[in-house]
């Protein structure tokens, strides 16, 4: 371009990184140059058909997968303080233990259908909120105080409701992260037992609860309306059942 | 902006850093692997690239203060993609732009007959550039970075990132318009 404007002030107008006056300036330019009108017509040109390619590549869904079962197999691990002669040893050990539990994490999942993998991801989140400090992000046990506080800081409203009647005290909700995005998790108290009821939009069609157990947890998983639910908790099976029926009501 | 290069980085983030990097980084994984992708031109290479740049931000994270997730997380994925082009030795990726290295493959009769689909089209095209152009592209118009987000993710000055951009896109309307590239190279 021979305009001896120079063609970074066309590039920053078009990408709306000028400033009002600079911008207002470059317009008043731009009426009598026909070049530069040119040039920028040929910029929107090749923005609209960049963004009618959909060049835009997402992450395949292994590895998000990968990745989370990488994240969650290297949970907090007691490191000796270095003491020079252990220090190695201990790392060793560290690196060992991560490689075993990764190894079984892996092999213990691998095949398990789609939503066994999300109950165990639904486990390891329940598992990391009894940390101490993290249970809930916001702690109340008034429905109409824990709905409002999700509102935009996820893409979907998720129900939030208290069954204290029937024995399901609601204490608080937390944003957690299952299967690579970001959900609700809503905490509600059984007697002395806490149980996580993770919630997250779905586009499959409503499906039948599913339970299971692993490490001494129980979950029972179903969709309903758009929703996916995953509930988990160490209560028996018979009391996660009535909460997962007090859900579906 | 923190960077990454600095610090030692810790293996084991405990339970409550883990969940703020969770909730932090994780969803910019789609941006991390949009990068990874065209700068290294191959879906397999991306994804092995992609997570081992998030394992190194995972590493790195206690030494992250706040600021903008996604510019830091993309300067560490960009630093990970070069070492490895640098490692694998894509002498197309790291010379400067030359026309001759990088006529692009839709000379073949095959790849001309496909050349109508736009997608396939602006694909090569982008792909053609060398990386310096490709990644200001990607990041202005698919990641929908501001030039002050490019300028740390790429670390060079905002200035030399106007410039670029406007070098890049010439290169590519070049690409664009004369797929051939034969005539093309002449008139830079």
């Amino acid at each position: 371009m021979s305009c001896e404007r120079g063609d970074s002030v066309l590039h920053a107008y078009f990408d709306n990184e000028l400033d009002a006056q600079g911008a207002a300036e470059f317009e008043r330019h731009l009426e009598h140059c026909a070049e530069c009108a040119e040039a920028l017509g040929n910029l929107k040109s090749l923005r609209s058909s960049l963004n009618a390619a959909r060049l835009y590549q997402k992450a395949p869904a292994s590895l998000r997968q990968k990745l989370l079962v990488e994240l969650h197999s290297t949970k907090p691990i007691q490191v000796v303080p270095a003491r020079k002669p252990w220090r190695w040893l201990a790392i060793a050990a560290a690196i060992l233990l991560v490689a075993i539990t990764g190894w079984q994490v892996i092999s213990s999942r691998r095949g398990g259908d789609q939503e066994t993998v999300l109950a165990a991801e639904a486990i390891d989140a329940h598992l990391r909120s009894l940390q101490p400090g993290h249970l809930t992000d916001v702690i109340s046990t008034d429905q109409h105080t824990v709905k409002p506080w999700f509102d935009g800081k996820l893409d979907f409203a998720p129900p939030v409701r208290d069954f204290a009647e029937q024995g399901f005290q609601l204490q608080g909700g937390r944003l957690d992260v299952v299967h690579g995005r970001t959900i609700a998790a809503l905490v509600y108290g059984r007697r002395k037992h806490l149980v996580s009821a993770f919630v997250w939009p779905t586009i499959e069609p409503d499906a039948a609860p599913r339970a299971g157990s692993e490490q001494g947890y129980q979950w029972i998983i179903w969709r309903k309306a758009g929703m996916e639910f995953c509930v988990v908790s160490d209560v028996a099976p018979a009391d996660l059942g009535q909460l997962q029926r007090l859900f579906s009501e | 902006m923190s960077n990454p290069v600095q610090g030692k980085g810790s293996d084991v983030l405990d339970s409550q850093e883990q969940v703020r990097f969770e909730t932090l980084v994780l969803p910019h994984l789609d941006a991390v692997y949009n990068l990874a992708r065209w700068l290294l031109r191959s879906g397999a290479d991306a994804e092995d690239i992609a997570q081992e740049a998030m394992l190194r931000s995972y590493r790195f994270f206690p030494g992250f203060h706040g600021g903008d997730v996604r510019a830091w997380l993309l300067q560490i994925v960009r630093n990970t993609c070069y070492t490895w082009m640098e490692k694998n030795r894509r002498e197309n990726d790291m010379t400067e732009f030359d026309e001759e290295l990088h006529a692009p493959p839709s000379t073949s009769p095959e790849s001309l007959a496909i050349a109508g689909d736009d997608r396939q089209r602006l694909t090569h095209a982008l792909e053609s550039l060398p990386p310096r152009y490709r990644e200001v592209i990607v990041l202005r118009e698919l990641e929908g970075c501001s030039y002050k987000e490019i300028a740390a993710i790429t670390s060079i000055p905002i200035g030399t990132v106007m410039s670029t951009l406007s070098r890049a896109r010439r290169h590519l309307q070049l690409a664009l318009a004369h797929p051939s590239r034969k005539e093309a190279h002449h008139e830079l």
